[in-house]
């Protein structure tokens, strides 16, 4: 594969990285707050020592100084505080790091940023961005490796995105900052080392437009995040046994394009919904409802849905390789609508 | 006519004095409508509380922020927010301030600062430290106020506001109105400190009480801090000790209270009859030039309350309008 002109390869961390290098030049009202996202202030060593617990952040504080706020362990504040300034005309974006600490603040996103808009009679704007990592893999355990996906999902007001890939990260990270609503920007953190190639210069991935990563005519496969990459090595497999598989990746949750979904399966006639969450009221759940509903007559078998058990994430590595749906779960579902 | 001994002149004293009456008049008036079944919801009454948010809010000006309480009626009148849009908001109709789709718990005007009336106790705070930092980054200085109750000065959400305000350096200015009741459990019950001064200095905040009940002892203690804030002093804890005049919301029965607490209360340390009585005593103000307001307030909320009661119900339309601004 060329290289195309303006465009290097780059890690999803880079590509963070530099989204919000590039937004915080390009707009003053953008201002980056979280835990440790600068990492040292007020340390007797380096000011900027982190950036970040995974250095997504690094370097952007010695580019933009007090524009990076390192906040004191306090997710109900500082995550408040970015909607609060965010109704005030600023666009900041808030490190949540883990999801898993949606919990201690989840009444500043979901009642107050979210609702803002429709409760005050449609005068409201909040365009904040919540940043956190989700998905599991890293042996972080139950409260630190959930894909809360689904639960963000479900709530009027919020929008929902989950890339699966650097190009994706760094566009849709600046459509997050751009957009006038609050924005929840999933980064799944298996994914922040992949690279892929990405325009040195700033660009946006409108929201609700799915990417079929893979087209097919057997079976449609529809996933987001790290499955993604599940979802292509299971095509892969399947392909050399002859069945051709089109794998769809969401990229946003909400607004979701449930079109694209539909006339994929239009053609293949089957569809697997893939999805890291738990199974009851996930993504996938959403997604065969959505085309049960809207277009049931254009499937030749029943959906099938590969997800995580109805469990906490367990620590064990054996356990959380097998709590993690697998390219061959996937590779088994699609064998199953085949066979109808 | 007198010497003014007081902290405003003449005009800021009918400010102050209509914007106290405004507010009593549309409490008191909900609370009858409320019994009559007029009222949709539940509605939380500031009556007995208006010095607060007059003395406070007599400082500001439109581009500072305040991020209110479910108790919120009277700052957002004193804020400047009309009574007449309010009042339709709270009957759930259109030209409402949130075009009825926020009701009493959510009245908010942007327009003027107001960041919303909350129905989540304590959630105010963190959002005032959001406006306090989007006013340090533009250096304007502008403030943000958050207000709680002695209900809400014990969620978490408040106790790390006063920790990030202070860390920050924020010109955010916390009040705690102490009516001496979350609902139906009292302060001293329900707050391990004594003194608010004392919680204050716990998270490194210069804190101060005054009576809630004394207009001038807010407006002089509020202008202190305010002002403070604005030259980039950062945060303070301010407390009102004050009273409640009616339930935590309407239809309380307030079993709760001592037998005749309220009306000693409203005998002895109403707000608004110790204004005008000071005032009225110092020879500033005539009486009659308080009772015109009493007049014209009279008119502004009989008239708010027949527009509500007229104005037309929201078009079945407008429940999928405004949840996004694009989608």
């Amino acid at each position: 594969m060329t290289t195309l002109v303006g465009t290097r390869t780059i890690t999803c961390r880079e590509a963070i990285n530099e989204a919000l290098d590039q937004e915080m030049a390009n707009d003053p009202t953008v201002i980056v707050m979280g835990e440790d996202i600068v990492g040292g202030t007020g340390s007797p060593g380096e000011d900027d020592a982190w950036g970040g617990v995974l250095g997504v952040t690094k370097g952007l504080y010695a580019k933009h100084g007090d524009r990076l706020l390192d906040t004191p362990l306090s997710e109900s504040a500082y995550v408040g505080a970015a909607i609060g300034a965010a109704a005030c005309g600023m666009r900041p974006v808030a490190e949540l790091m883990f999801i898993d600490f949606m919990g201690v603040c989840l009444d500043q996103i979901f009642n107050q940023a979210a609702k803002f808009r429709y409760m005050f009679g449609g005068k409201a704007e909040t365009p904040v961005v919540i940043r956190a990592m989700v998905g599991a893999g890293l042996r972080a355990a139950a409260q630190h490796s959930q894909m809360l996906t689904p639960v963000l999902t479900h709530i009027p007001g919020l929008k929902v995105v989950c890339p699966s890939n650097a190009y994706d990260m760094k566009g849709l990270l600046i459509e997050s900052i751009r957009d006038n609503d609050p924005v929840i920007f999933c980064e799944h953190k298996a994914l922040y080392d992949l690279s892929a190639e990405v325009p040195e210069a700033p660009y946006s991935i409108p929201f609700g437009e799915a990417n079929i990563v893979q087209e097919g005519s057997d079976c449609s496969i529809v996933t987001y995040g790290m499955m993604v990459h599940r979802a292509e090595e299971a095509a892969s497999t399947l392909d050399s046994e002859g069945i051709s598989c089109e794998v769809i990746d969401l990229r946003t949750l909400s607004p979701m394009d449930i079109d694209t979904v539909i006339e994929s399966v239009a053609n293949t006639g089957r569809l697997v919904c893939v999805d890291e969450a738990n199974p009851r009221c996930s993504i996938a759940a959403d997604v065969s409802a959505q085309v049960t509903q809207q277009a049931f007559g254009s499937l030749r078998a029943g959906i099938e849905m590969v997800t995580a058990p109805h469990t906490p994430v367990p620590f064990s590595p054996a356990l959380e390789d097998a709590y993690i749906p697998s390219a061959t779960q996937i590779a088994d579902a699609v064998r199953k609508v085949i066979a109808g | 006519m007198g010497d003014n001994p007081f902290p405003l002149d003449k005009d800021g004293l009918l400010e102050a004095y209509r914007t106290m009456r405004t507010i009593r008049e549309f409490e008191d008036r909900l609370h009858l409508d409320f019994a009559n079944g007029q009222i949709p919801g539940f509605v939380h009454l500031y009556a007995g509380e208006e010095a607060s948010a007059t003395g406070i809010m007599m400082h500001l000006r439109p581009e500072d922020r305040i991020a209110s309480t479910h108790r919120g009626h009277g700052h957002c009148i004193a804020k400047g927010v009309d009574p007449r849009e309010m009042m339709k908001e709270i009957y759930g109709k259109v030209g409402g301030s949130c075009a009825g789709k926020g009701g009493s718990m959510h009245i908010a005007d942007l327009d003027v600062g107001m960041m919303g009336a909350n129905g989540i106790l304590g959630a105010g705070a963190p959002l005032a430290c959001g406006a306090g930092l989007a006013a340090k980054h533009r250096g304007n200085g502008d403030v943000a106020i958050s207000f709680v109750g002695d209900g809400a000065s014990n969620q978490g959400t408040f106790l790390e506001s006063l920790n990030l305000a202070a860390v920050w350096n924020l010109p955010t200015i916390f009040i705690v109105e102490n009516n001496g009741y979350a609902e139906s459990t009292s302060r001293d019950y329900a707050v391990a400190v004594d003194s608010y001064v004392d919680r204050a200095a716990g998270f490194g905040l210069p804190g101060i009480s005054v009576d809630g009940t004394d207009f001038f002892a807010v407006y002089e203690a509020a202008g202190e801090v305010i002002n403070r804030a604005r030259k980039g002093g950062g945060p303070a804890l301010m407390e009102c000790e004050m009273v409640r005049f009616y339930g935590h919301f309407e239809g309380d029965a307030q079993t709760y209270r001592a037998e005749g607490e309220v009306v000693d209360l409203r005998e002895n340390r109403d707000c608004i009859s110790k204004f005008r009585s000071a005032v009225e005593g110092a020879g500033v103000v005539e009486p009659s030039e308080f009772d015109e307001i009493d007049a014209q307030v009279r008119v502004l909320i009989e008239e708010a309350v027949a527009a509500a009661i007229v104005a037309a119900d929201p078009d079945a339309s407008e429940l999928l309008t405004d949840v996004y601004v694009s989608y």
